[in-house]
């Protein structure tokens, strides 16, 4: 059964788009990522053009997310401070990333230096969580205990000035790195079209080590406001958010998200970490591989929007 | 596509709007009226200029409009087309059609890639301009065979035939159809259903009667279409004539797209309180404590 995008302007099957909800929004509530790293690329596959697919991916966050961070609201397990911080550095990335983002298409290279930031980041942050949590888990195979934590042995960015205490994540560092990480939170995100939630999990917990249930649940509001104000701002400026799209790839997401959360609280927080790394790895290997083969057809034909 | 019963027959309007219920009329009486003596008439065939206004084709469509609803995956409407003898021809007169179906202009660029660094990157790029969003060659044969290359050319006749405006530097310019960028776009355009070449959908139902199916696929662009249908004879171009029809979106999906151009920030609002909706309806269905 199809159903006519009106804002993409191309007939789908409804069926896919509702498994590809379910199947992303799994993954989105078990790690407590957006997802959109997963579905943006998966959209753009189905033959949505990218503006509309980044576009309309953000409804499908901003309702799972909502969805999560009603749940860890609930059990208080949100530090709101933290992401007040992240937030005011994350708005000014998002700005630097959208103006980066018209700039490099004016040029024609804004794919590659997609894939590359891709690549990059997914590796490097799929390595990282993959050696750390194999290490975690071999410790407790050989039964012995996780080095405590020693309140003074912070490395050198979190003793800059400006220092605050965050009660709930149960840290006490200087708001520049927190400012920082917002930052490039925001511009990858928008630049990338993707939430950003799979750097902003692995950011708290590895360099502000923050526990990882209030990261997961601090990166769910933020990933929140950054998505609403990302759909209000798309259709103002681009019209490229495709209600339909997003209500279809909600309704699964939001189902999807129940299950994953549960998948997810039943399990080791080693073994959350282990996996996450291993899709964030695999999906850099695929951009990698997708940049690295010769491609099939050596032309690409793109609509010229500076010449409407 | 809709058959009724032939009414009487009204003025052939060609211009304007297709009108189904005139083409069978003007169809039905053609057919009946040719008089069995002027098929014996002797073969005297006169070489008619390139543009000569000699001669009429009535064109109609089966449909002048293309909705878009939700359940809409592609669609076809059906040229027909009537070609009024003139006293110089013969009824043994054959007939090469050339129908170029144009979809609302676009322009778009070419980039091309090569490998650096180990990475395939964009290297260089050409700008079409004002080229059409759909282009549809239909044909009864291959119109390499229909005339010369030259008279082609002139009447855009065929895929290849068809200019196709590039910015060269500071010109603006169509380059030699072998031009790989002009190749490249118009095989993309291909491998997207967009630009399609038949040189067998156009069908002559009678000695002067035609008809073709224009595919539209579910990705066609919105707006008008215009029909460009050339008729050949003797190497020669004998009449042209255009009909256009529109795709358009209807009902909600013209509602919605209406909303998202004209009320952008209700409908960003509408949009974001939507997906917090149905986050907190989740979120109380699935509540387990």
């Amino acid at each position: 059964m199809t159903i006519y995008l009106p804002i993409a302007e191309l007939p789908v099957n409804i069926f896919t788009l509702l498994a590809m909800g379910i199947a992303v929004g799994f993954v989105s509530g078990m790690f407590g990522v957006g997802g959109g790293f997963l579905m943006t690329p998966l959209l753009i596959f189905l033959g949505v053009p990218p503006p509309v697919a980044v576009a309309s991916v953000s409804t499908h966050m901003a309702a799972s997310s909502f969805s999560g961070t009603l749940n860890y609201m609930r059990r208080k397990l949100v530090d709101v401070q933290l992401g007040l911080v992240l937030l005011s550095g994350g708005m000014v990335g998002t700005l630097a990333g959208v103006l980066a983002f018209h700039v490099l298409r004016r040029f024609g290279q804004l794919d590659l230096v997609i894939a590359v930031a891709y690549v990059a980041l997914l590796g490097t942050v799929g390595t990282l969580m993959i050696v750390e949590s194999v290490r975690a888990l071999l410790r407790q195979w050989r039964g012995v205990k996780a080095p405590l934590r020693r309140p003074g042995a912070h490395p050198w960015f979190l003793r800059m000035p400006f220092k605050m205490r965050f009660r709930q994540s149960r840290i006490y560092v200087s708001i520049i790195p927190v400012v920082t990480i917002g930052f490039s939170i925001g511009f990858l995100g928008s630049l990338m079209g993707v939430g950003g939630g799979f750097l902003l999990v692995p950011a708290l917990i590895y360099l502000l080590r923050v526990p990882t249930i209030t990261s997961v649940a601090t990166s769910l509001l933020l990933t929140l406001v950054t998505m609403v104000s990302a759909i209000v701002l798309h259709s103002i400026f681009n019209q490229t958010v495709d209600a339909v799209l997003g209500l279809v790839l909600m309704v699964g997401g939001t189902i999807g998200a129940q299950f994953g959360a549960r998948a997810g609280q039943s399990m080791k927080a080693e073994n959350l970490r282990f996996l996450l790394g291993l899709l964030v790895l695999a999906v850099g290997l695929r951009v990698a591989y997708d940049q690295i083969a010769r491609p099939a057809e050596l032309y690409a034909v793109t609509i010229d929007e500076s010449a409407r | 596509m809709t058959r009724s019963a032939p009414r009487r027959r009204s003025p052939p309007g060609p211009r304007r709007g297709p009108q189904p219920l005139a083409l069978l009329a003007v169809l039905a009486a053609l057919l009946l009226a040719v008089p069995p003596a002027r098929a014996q008439q002797a073969e005297t065939a006169i070489e008619a200029p390139a543009t000569t206004s000699a001669g009429h084709l009535v064109l109609s469509l089966s449909k002048a409009r293309v909705t878009i609803a939700s359940s809409f995956s592609g669609d076809s409407v059906v040229l027909f087309g009537v070609i009024e003898p003139t006293a110089g021809d013969g009824a043994a007169q054959t007939y090469d059609v050339v129908a170029t179906v144009r979809g609302p202009n676009e322009s778009f660029v070419t980039w091309r890639k090569e490998r650096r660094l180990g990475m395939w990157v964009n290297v260089d790029s050409r700008s079409f301009l004002a080229a059409p969003s759909y282009l549809a060659v239909l044909s009864n044969r291959p119109p390499a065979l229909m005339a010369d290359l030259g008279l082609l050319r002139r009447e855009q006749a065929g895929l290849a035939q068809n200019r196709l405006l590039q910015r060269v530097g500071a010109d603006y310019a169509d380059v030699v159809p072998d031009d790989p960028f002009r190749q490249a776009f118009l095989r993309v355009k291909q491998s997207q259903g967009l630009y399609v070449e038949r040189t067998d959908a156009v069908e002559f139902i009678a000695p002067r009667v035609f008809q073709a199916a224009i595919p539209i696929p579910g990705i066609a662009p919105i707006g008008t279409y215009t029909v460009d249908v050339k008729v050949f004879a003797d190497r020669a171009l004998l009449i042209d004539r255009s009909v256009s029809f529109e795709v358009a979106k209807i009902d909600f999906e013209q509602a919605v797209a209406t909303a998202a151009q004209q009320h952008a920030w209700l409908y960003g609002l509408a949009t974001a309180l939507g997906a917090l909706a149905v986050g907190f309806i989740a979120n109380l269905v699935f509540r387990r404590d």
